[in-house]
């Protein structure tokens, strides 16, 4: 099990290096001040990935917002809205999913222990590596997930059986395009999970591959708490 | 200084297959020329069909040989029929405003020049951008399907407004497949976007090299990068719009469809479902839509503009401001276009405000570009002329806009050839004139060749009076009531306006002829233009220090260049000449003045 962390060493959060001004020459990618007016610079640029993982985030999140004010809109329009009531297996899934992100978050904290522990081995004072191999606690996040999605599949079936089909009323229509998109967006999150597991256990994992993993799948564990309101409450 | 993943992106060695080199590339710069390709091929088909219309409405009943080839019903004996009319403006609108004017300035320019003017190697995604190109290929392509499938293309216009968008066959050819290829082309062309989009973001937030700050960026970056986060947004709504639309077709839901709605005759099969809705959804896109198709090319208008003055604009600050101005107040204005919707007079005038407001950015960019000019010693060049025609076409068209911002004016206009005129000049021209500018601009770096000037500035004569002679007279169209989207006045009031119609008529078939001057100039320069020097304009950009035209595989040789100065750097007192290159260790007395 090869693990680094190949990351450029980062001064921890509060004590970034004050840049004077006129030090252009030196300074990592970030806000080097062209001219007086910048107090403090960043002396390197954070990892892509971290930047990404927001400005994915930023798009999900108004993809859903339209989502939501079509709902809204919907719902209030007229007068064929049959509030349906949620399949309960609904909330036995909300469980997994913050099950899974629970799991994920241990998981990640081990991961950073074991890489730093073993990153220090050898060096003065430390002589064997501090924590267990974590990858199991990604590998429960991984399959909370997936029953999750499972949860979700007998959810659509139970419907069904009920006579409520995507065109039964607006609201099982919102209801299969929320859970439906928020599945993909799912296993879009599994594929990101088991690229990380697999990178932790064959290659080399970035840490900012890691937190941009954790990051998506906690949002897609509160975007799923949000959707559950949206189409429990009645507007 | 850098991280890993910035150097990652390229740490692949240079492909050497054909199909990884010159097809599913990783490369930026090939991801660039293939939008650029694409938008080539989708403005000379987008073209073609307003020549079929242009046709049409100076002739009505005029046969066009071979036409009737294109679609059996859609033109018996070679006469388009009103449908065929529709649907094929439908299509020339999709296409120039989807595939041409959001991917040649913004995709193609963008990921081919803003990696390599913000020192870096590639973009921090690559696989993302190759899928971001082929996504948007794939659109394309289901998009061009239409014509050949069921009756047709749909005639819903680039708006699609519901019901008519959701409602299927029965509103007409090409509303039921045609629709839903339509949809299906725009969500798969607003994925592509997103992931474009991604790439710009990261890569000028994170992958600028050393000494490259967010002030030293130069102005097409500052444009592209505002121009993503625009898209970012923008494209995810007008997405899931896109997929409630199909739903509505395909599994009969009724999103947009309301109740007792009946089509030909039939009562349709839909309850309850809203058609502002769609216009909400639609214009919280459209709006922020016409500034990505036109920022991009501010960028690059101000870019070559510094270049060919000698001077920096007047303040570089300011412009930058300008544009992020442009973009936030970009979705506050989006009701405009629903002045005449039904939607509740209070929500106009809310909407009529920030549309006032949003001229003021554009007036000062307007300003700053014309002030700079003034005593300015201008090279002239083809680069430079469309630059000018840039300016000139976003005025004139801008000035419309302030018309059609009051509601009570636009109840008049709206829907009339006023606001085609308005939309195609602010929009349309000026942003064709900011690709030209950027394609005689860059042809030189992006193949080591230069283009003739000769044809470039025939071709710019040309196009600027054929763009006026075309779109001037479409105001006053508008103004004696011509509405628009119809396809013949043959037999009321708007009869004496037949001659001016033929005269647009005219102009466009010479404009357009026009053109394959460019495309010639193109093809013939690609091969056999004159081998172009290092740096031909003498600009000072990051993308002028790269080892060769077209620059290598990792664009700076696998180094990096070190920025010591602002982007437009030209007549500095004191310099050894009069240009200082951001990577020119010179120093100079006095701060860099950005
Ligand atoms: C100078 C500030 C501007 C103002 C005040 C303005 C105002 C308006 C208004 C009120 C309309 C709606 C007219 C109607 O449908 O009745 C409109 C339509 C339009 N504008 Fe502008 N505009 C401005 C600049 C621009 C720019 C910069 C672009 C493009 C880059 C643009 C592109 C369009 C397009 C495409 C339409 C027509 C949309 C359609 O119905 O198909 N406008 N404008
Ligand atoms: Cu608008």
């Amino acid at each position: 099990m090869a693990t680094t962390v190949h990351e450029p060493p980062k001064p921890a959060i509060g004590e970034e290096p004050r840049v004077r001004l006129n030090d252009s020459g030196n300074g990592g990618g970030n806000l080097t001040p062209a001219n007086g007016n910048l107090r403090t610079v960043h002396r390197h640029s954070p990892p892509p990935s971290s930047t990404g993982i927001w400005v994915v985030l930023a798009s999900i999140t108004m993809t859903f917002l339209a989502f939501t004010s079509a709902l809204v809109v919907r719902e209030g329009g007229a007068k064929d809205w049959q509030h349906l009531t949620l399949p309960p297996i609904l909330y036995f899934n909300t469980l997994l999913l913050l099950a899974s992100s629970v799991a994920l978050e241990i998981g990640r904290r081990q991961v950073r222990a074991f890489m730093t522990a073993k990153a220090l081995v050898g060096k003065p004072g430390i002589v064997k590596a501090g924590a267990e191999n974590p990858a199991r606690w990604l590998y429960a996040a991984l399959f909370l997930g997936i029953f999750f999605v499972a949860g979700q599949f007998t959810a659509w079936l139970q419907l069904r059986a009920q006579g409520l089909y995507l065109a039964t009323n607006p609201n099982s229509s919102f209801f299969y395009v929320l859970t439906v998109m928020h599945a993909l967006h799912v296993f879009g999150g599994l594929g990101g999970l088991a690229r990380v597991i697999h990178k932790f256990n064959r290659s080399t994992l970035r840490k900012s591959t890691l937190d941009a993993t954790s990051h998506y799948w906690h949002f897609m564990d509160g975007l799923w708490v949000y959707l559950l309101w949206l189409l429990w409450a009645k507007l | 200084m850098h991280d890993v993943a910035g150097h990652a992106a390229h740490a692949a060695h240079e492909p050497t297959s054909f199909i990884a080199k010159h097809v599913f590339s990783l490369d930026h710069k090939v991801i660039g020329k293939q939008y650029y390709g694409m938008a080539l091929i989708a403005a000379y088909v987008g073209m073609f069909l307003s020549w079929l219309m242009r046709i049409h409405l100076g002739w009505t009943n005029a046969a066009i040989p071979g036409l009737e080839t294109l679609s059996k019903t859609g033109a018996p004996g070679g006469v388009m029929t009103p449908e065929y009319y529709l649907q094929i403006m439908t299509m020339h609108a999709t296409i120039m405003v989807f595939f041409v004017l959001t991917t040649a300035p913004f995709a193609a320019f963008g990921n081919y020049f803003l990696p390599i003017q913000v020192g870096a190697e590639d973009m921090p995604f690559p696989h993302f951008n190759m899928m971001s190109f082929w996504v948007t290929f794939a659109g394309f392509l289901v998009l061009m399907s239409s014509f050949f499938v069921g009756d047709g293309p749909t005639l819903g216009g680039w708006t699609q407004y519901a019901p008519l968008s959701a409602v299927g066959a029965v509103a007409g050819p090409g509303q039921g497949t045609g629709v839903v290829l339509w949809a299906t082309a725009i969500g798969l062309f607003c994925i592509g976007q997103l992931l474009g989009s991604l790439n710009f973001i990261t890569t000028t937030l994170d992958m600028r090299t050393k000494g490259m700050s967010m002030w030293r960026l130069p102005y097409t970056v500052w444009a592209w990068f505002i121009t993503s986060i625009m898209g970012l947004t923008a494209f995810a709504v007008l997405m899931p719009a896109c997929i409630l639309l199909v739903l509505d077709h395909l599994a009969g839901t009724s999103f947009f469809v309301p109740s007792n709605l009946v089509f030909n005759g039939q009562l349709q099969p839909h309850s309850g479902g809203s058609t502002l809705l769609w216009q909400h959804l639609f214009w919280f896109f459209g709006h922020p839509e016409v500034y990505i198709a036109i920022v991009p090319g501010m960028g690059i208008v101000s870019h070559i503009l510094t270049t060919s003055m000698r001077k920096p604009l007047l303040s570089h600050r300011v412009m930058v401001y300008s544009l992020g101005a442009l973009a936030v107040l970009s979705y506050m204005v989006y009701g405009h276009h629903m002045f005449v919707s039904g939607m509740n007079p209070v929500s106009s005038v809310v909407f009529s405000f920030p549309t006032l407001v949003i001229t003021i950015p554009s007036t000062i960019i307007v300003l700053i570009l014309l002030g700079s000019l003034y005593g300015a010693k201008l090279r002239i060049n083809s680069a430079s002329l469309f630059a000018l025609g840039f300016i000139s076409m976003f005025i004139t068209g801008g000035i419309s806009g302030f018309f059609l911002a009051q509601p009570s004016i636009d109840i008049m206009l709206h829907a009339t050839y006023f606001v085609v005129g308005h939309f195609h000049l602010v929009m349309g021209v000026a942003a064709m004139f900011g690709i030209f500018a950027g394609t005689y601009f860059w042809f030189p770096k992006m193949y080591g060749r230069m283009m003739n000037e000769t044809l470039g500035k025939a071709h710019f004569i040309l196009s600027f009076i054929g763009a006026y002679c075309i779109f001037m007279p479409f105001h006053y169209l508008g103004l004696a009531g011509n509405v628009r989207r119809y396809q013949a006045f043959t037999d009321d009031y708007l009869q004496p306006l037949i001659p001016l119609h033929r005269f647009i008529t005219v102009a466009a078939i010479l404009t357009g002829l026009a053109q394959l001057i460019f495309l010639y100039n193109l093809i013939y320069s690609r091969f056999w233009g004159k081998p172009a020097p290092a740096n031909p304009w003498e600009a000072t950009t990051l993308e002028w220090s790269t080892p060769s035209s077209p620059p290598p595989f990792n664009n700076f040789g696998g180094t990096f260049p070190e920025v010591h100065h602002d982007p437009h750097q030209y007549s500095v007192e004191g310099a050894s000449a009069d240009y200082i290159m951001q990577t020119s260790p010179e120093k100079v007395n006095g701060p860099d003045e950005a």
